[in-house]
């Protein structure tokens, strides 16, 4: 018995030989379930009276077809994904990073492994609450995929993809309506440029940076190549610095050379990586202040 | 926990039951906002009400707003969840009082990644 699933095993089969031909993407028997939540809305834009009715349509209609296998491909990426780095960032690691650029005033910030860009933005959101007027922040967002780069550049993300962690305030207060999808404000964009990285290649010219986020991308590299990456990544981050890896990455083995290159923080529930030496230590109590792109955003 | 899902979609009820009840939720139902109502003011104490816009007899912003204007359902966390997708709509709707707004269509993730925001799941759920 397929629990509360309405829709016929027919149509499951033939919507899943679709995405399968199309994206290489499976959908299994028993992700009935999943398959009618994405399509479920869209049968109701269409005026179709059953999912059963609207599978029928994606048949005939190119546009539905292309509809239906956007919302059964979306991009797992969300906003503010896992939520402790973003809550480390403004509490710990922000402040002290603050404190000791007094007079330089600018904070600089590297998305590796960018994919559509949610990360690097998240960050330019907090960024955007917490800096203080007069101070400067740029977010560099590299990815080994053109498509993807073109995706952060354009700052357009579609219906599906808002709804995943992103607090509605946010929504409202840093996109607007672009046709069926939502495009990042202006300020926001700005404060993000992107470049083509292959992280297994060279790093030369990227500069330093204050925060580097490589966050669950080394499990894709065998153990060389992840080692390799976090020798030549640690002349990229600043003295004083915080490399973020994913929360089931900060526990790899680490060679000699690296555990000599490398100290952990524990900040919270994250665990940062900061090149060995580090001296400035957490610095509590950022409170979030109007800068000039929130007085301009909220017409302060 | 108890969840309060107002939609006049009986199969997008079936599909948010599932995905609360799945969180652990007690599940309650209305068709439109009037019924949801009258199941509160006859003792029905949802901690969360997930709610669409677009209903017939009473709609989910005027439902919001009924809410809101009693202090005994202060504590009630109220999100949208409908095709309504204007900024001005859900600024309407942030204005009125919901917490949260979920733009259909949406994922199973995405229910659960709000609830987490409002703190009504544990962090965990999805790591």
């Amino acid at each position: 018995m397929r629990l509360g699933v309405t829709m016929a095993p027919a149509s499951f089969q033939q919507i899943a030989a679709l995405v399968l031909r199309e994206t290489s993407i499976i959908y299994e028997p028993r992700k009935e379930y999943l398959v009618e939540a994405r399509l479920h809305p869209l049968a109701v834009q269409a005026g179709c009276s059953s999912v059963d009715q609207y599978v029928a349509l994606v048949g005939v209609d190119a546009q539905e077809r292309r509809k239906a296998i956007d919302a059964l491909t979306i991009n797992e990426t969300s906003w503010f994904r896992d939520n402790a780095p973003y809550q480390a960032f403004t509490e710990t690691m922000l402040p002290a990073l603050m404190a000791s650029r007094t007079e330089r005033r600018h904070i600089s910030i590297w998305s590796a492994a960018c994919s559509s860009g949610q990360e690097a933005y998240s960050i330019a959101m907090l960024l955007d609450q917490h800096l203080p007027a007069g101070w400067t922040a740029d977010i560099l967002a590299t990815d080994v995929s053109t498509a993807m780069l073109a995706r952060v550049e354009a700052g357009r993300y579609s219906q599906v993809e808002m709804n995943r962690g992103l607090p509605a305030t946010s929504l409202v207060k840093y996109f607007t309506r672009a046709g069926s999808e939502w495009q990042v404000v202006p300020a926001l964009r700005d404060m993000v440029r992107t470049r083509h990285l292959n992280l297994a290649e060279s790093y030369i010219g990227i500069g330093t940076f204050d925060l580097v986020l490589l966050r669950n991308v080394l499990i894709y590299f065998d153990q060389p190549t992840r080692h390799d990456i976090l020798r030549r990544i640690h002349p990229h981050v600043a003295g004083d610095g915080y490399l973020l890896l994913g929360s089931s990455e900060t526990t790899l083995d680490m060679p000699a050379d690296l555990t000599a290159l490398w100290d952990r923080e524990q900040l919270g529930r994250v665990q940062a990586h900061r090149p060995a030496g580090a001296t400035n230590r957490p610095v509590h109590g950022l409170s979030a202040t109007a800068s000039p792109i929130s007085a301009a955003l909220t017409g302060a | 926990m108890r969840a309060l899902i107002i939609d006049d979609s009986r199969a997008m009820r079936s599909i948010l039951r599932r995905i609360v009840s799945g969180l652990s939720f007690e599940t309650a139902e209305a068709g439109h906002g009037q019924e949801a109502l009258d199941q509160m003011e006859a003792g029905l104490d949802p901690d969360l009400c997930l709610i669409d816009w677009n209903m017939p007899v009473m709609d989910g912003y005027t439902f919001v707003t009924r809410v809101r204007a009693n202090p005994a359902w202060r504590n009630v966390t109220l999100m949208m969840v409908t095709t309504e997708s204007e900024q001005g709509q859900i600024v309407r709707a942030l204005a009125a009082g919901a917490h949260e707004y979920v733009i259909k269509p949406f994922t199973p993730d995405a229910i659960v990644e709000k609830l987490q925001l409002l703190g009504l799941v544990d962090k965990g759920v999805l790591a």
